[in-house]
């Protein structure tokens, strides 16, 4: 009874989203081509940092995204704890790549962005270490869900530890920021400064929608993977289950106590 | 109040029985400190400015060690079944246990710390400061700790996965560790403000750590 | 063993328990009533579920469906003993030590007279100052057993409480269970063995 209801829901959701992954897909495509067109070719280049500047249009959309999927986890990890709601376990796993996929491109582009401005791959700025301990986290989690044979008793206690993150990371980024100003007299040239031209603002925000729009078809996508993976699981506990207990029914039903041969 | 204390003492005794980690994390501690001389050279300027936070990372890393033990031992032999069972909040067994941990693997570490701050050139000020900070932070490091411990209860190499999972969330402790023994040092840089967030860090991981820990033992065992 | 006083009022009521693990439904629509003086024996074939049901009625496991209700005249807490194969003995502790653990957790007599009293109802008190890692399995269920004996609660749930004992161990959890449920404490037992004391009804799940 308890199984029937609760594959009811992941059963409603994959065949709404198999509706819906085709549109978002083909949204994200195209909004995507847009923003690249905009942020490549027809925005203009910064009068400081010359081309080097587009790299911009692909950063901060994923450091937002690297930040917003943790939400999205956090959120799931509520369902999972509060509700046991298989659904809100399997958009929790299937976002924590997505996030470590983004933060990664985030701390990359970081690095590359800071080659031509301040000389070198990497320095120790506030943003890019916080963005470097949300990394570490993202790939912890994904080994402690891993570490669990049984995927739903893993997507509880991971889900204990996407919520200690989730007030931990604001303390994190405070704690780094003090650290910075500590260590790092103010000689870094950040880019938030200066009130941003609108010629490059449109391009940022087209980007920033269509990285939105690939993370929803990539969590779709993901969600309905980690939903069919566990049905596969389910399926082999079951056919492991069957012939034992039929097996086990007739020798109790056989009055003369010679074991019927197990079938299969 | 006597369930607390029964589980406190018994961490403690445990740990410095046959078996139990306390001495061998000490071990650890010294091993790890004294091998730091060698990696950055004999230098005795260097080593006196980098000393506090080499003890600091010896602090974080030697507490790492014990962590697979702290739950692990009582979800295999039933224990936790057993604590479960008998009504006692799991949040007061996860904070009795993290409380048994810092006083058997932290203490005697934060002790020992201003001894090898001697071969590290430390002065009778950083000495201090360093003990003074430690004896303020290390507990939130056992706590925090003891989350690590009870995420990865029962998993194979649990520990490892735990030092992964401890290690992110102590950096803030160890970055206003550090900061305080430098602000205890040089002038400019405050020592007051830095030293009393580290506490606040140990006051308010005592409170979600247990909350934390005890959710994921029970998670666990369902 | 501590006072005979009769337990008031016991009664377990189980509502059409349902238990998943893994992704796997193992039982469901389990119900059953327990009152005081009385023995559940729960049986069936491997895999059936049998301790899983003990896991949720103890509260270890959550219950896919339904609900457990235990009550015990107006005792909000502690009202369960488990018996189960993970005995709680951590092995550096002596005998003595780790009761005493146990009795300061379970709210039982922690001193060591009664530790000792406990010790000689199920044969054991010649090792109650041993390292319990000398002990063999059969002892072990016996420390087991004292444990019981050192808290009074009123419903003890008892997972093949028969097995690792000899002929002496069962007589000794035979004695000890018509004890308990002449006091008026409630017994639920999942065992493929037959029990020392006659089950006052037998519940089979397939």
């Amino acid at each position: 009874m308890g199984a029937i209801s609760s594959l009811a829901n992941p059963t409603r959701f994959l065949s709404w989203s198999s509706r819906l992954l085709p549109i978002v897909s083909v949204l994200a495509a195209v909004t995507l081509a847009v923003g690249l067109y905009l942020a490549l070719v027809a925005s203009p280049a910064d009068y400081q940092q010359g081309d080097s500047v587009r790299i911009m249009y692909v950063h901060v959309p994923a450091s937002y995204l690297a930040m917003m999927c943790y939400v999205v986890m956090a959120a799931a990890a509520l369902g999972t704890l509060v509700w046991r709601h298989p659904l809100a376990d399997a958009s929790a796993r299937a976002a924590a790549p997505i996030g470590a996929a983004f933060t990664f491109l985030a701390l990359f582009t970081g690095s590359v962005w800071g080659k031509p401005m301040w000389g070198t791959w990497w320095v120790w700025d506030a943003r890019l270490t916080s963005v470097l301990v949300l990394f570490i986290m993202y790939l912890g989690l994904i080994a402690l869900w891993r570490a669990f044979d049984d995927p739903t008793r893993g997507a509880r206690v991971a889900a204990v530890l996407i919520l200690v993150g989730f007030i931990n990371i604001p303390i994190i980024k405070f704690s780094v920021d003090w650290w910075n100003t500590l260590h790092q007299p103010a000689s870094i040239v950040r880019m938030d400064g200066p009130t941003i031209d609108p010629s490059m603002l449109w391009p940022l925000l087209v980007m920033i929608a269509a990285f939105t729009l690939v993370f929803l078809a990539l969590h779709l996508a993901a969600i309905r993977a980690e939903i069919y993976r566990r049905r596969a699981r389910t399926t082999e506990i079951m056919i492991a289950a069957r012939p034992a207990s039929t097996a086990a029914r007739s020798v109790a039903a056989s009055p003369a106590g010679v074991p019927p041969q197990a079938a299969g | 109040m006597s369930a607390f204390s029964a589980i406190v003492g018994q961490t403690v005794s445990a740990s410095f029985r046959a078996g139990g980690g306390a001495l061998t994390g000490l071990l650890f501690f010294l091993t790890v400190v004294s091998v730091f001389p060698f990696g950055v050279g004999p230098d005795l300027n260097l080593l006196s400015r980098i000393g506090p936070a080499v003890l600091w990372i010896g602090v974080l890393l030697s507490l790492l060690l014990g962590l697979d033990r702290l739950f692990g031992q009582d979800r295999e032999d039933g224990a936790l079944e057993l604590i479960m069972v008998s009504g006692e909040p799991m949040a007061v067994y996860v904070f009795a246990r993290a409380c048994g941990y810092w006083l058997a693997h932290g203490l005697p570490i934060v002790l020992a710390a201003p001894v090898l701050g001697l071969i590290l050139n430390l002065t009778p000020l950083a000495l201090g400061a360093v003990t003074l900070t430690l004896l303020a932070g290390s507990p939130a490091l056992a706590m925090i700790g003891a989350v690590g411990g009870a995420l990865t209860a029962g998993l194979a190499r649990g520990g490892m996965l735990a030092a992964i999972l401890v290690l992110p969330l102590s950096v803030p402790v160890l970055i206003f560790g550090v900061a305080a023994v430098n602000g205890a040092l040089a002038d400019p840089d405050p020592f007051l403000a830095p030293f009393l967030i580290l506490t606040a860090f140990t006051l308010f991981s005592s409170v979600l750590a247990p909350i934390a820990g005890a959710a994921a033992l029970r998670l666990g065992l369902d | 063993m501590p006072s005979q006083d009769f337990f008031p009022a016991v009664h377990v009521a189980a509502e059409a328990l349902a238990c998943e693990r893994g992704g796997r439904p193992i039982f469901h629509g389990v119900s059953f009533e327990l009152s005081g003086g009385e023995v559940l024996a729960i049986v069936g074939p491997n895999g059936a579920g049998k301790s899983s049901l003990l896991r949720v009625v103890a509260g270890l496991l959550h219950p896919a469906g339904g609900q457990v209700r235990i009550s015990a005249g107006d005792a909000e807490e502690g009202k369960l003993h488990f018996l189960a194969y993970g005995d709680g003995l951590r092995s550096v502790f002596t005998v003595e030590e780790n009761l005493k653990l146990w009795s300061k957790l379970y709210g039982g007599a922690a001193d060591a007279g009664s530790i000792h009293d406990a010790l000689e109802e199920v044969g054991l008190a010649h090792a109650m100052h041993l390292a319990a890692r000398a002990l063999s399995t059969g002892q072990r269920r016996r420390a087991g057993l004292a444990r019981l004996l050192l808290s009074r609660r009123p419903v003890w749930l008892l997972d093949e409480p028969t097995s690792g004992l000899d002929k002496d161990g069962e007589a000794i959890l035979g004695a000890m269970m018509s004890a308990h449920l002449a006091a008026g404490g409630a017994i639920l037992a999942a065992t493929h063995l037959a029990l020392p004391v006659p089950p006052t009804r037998t519940m089979e799940l397939i």
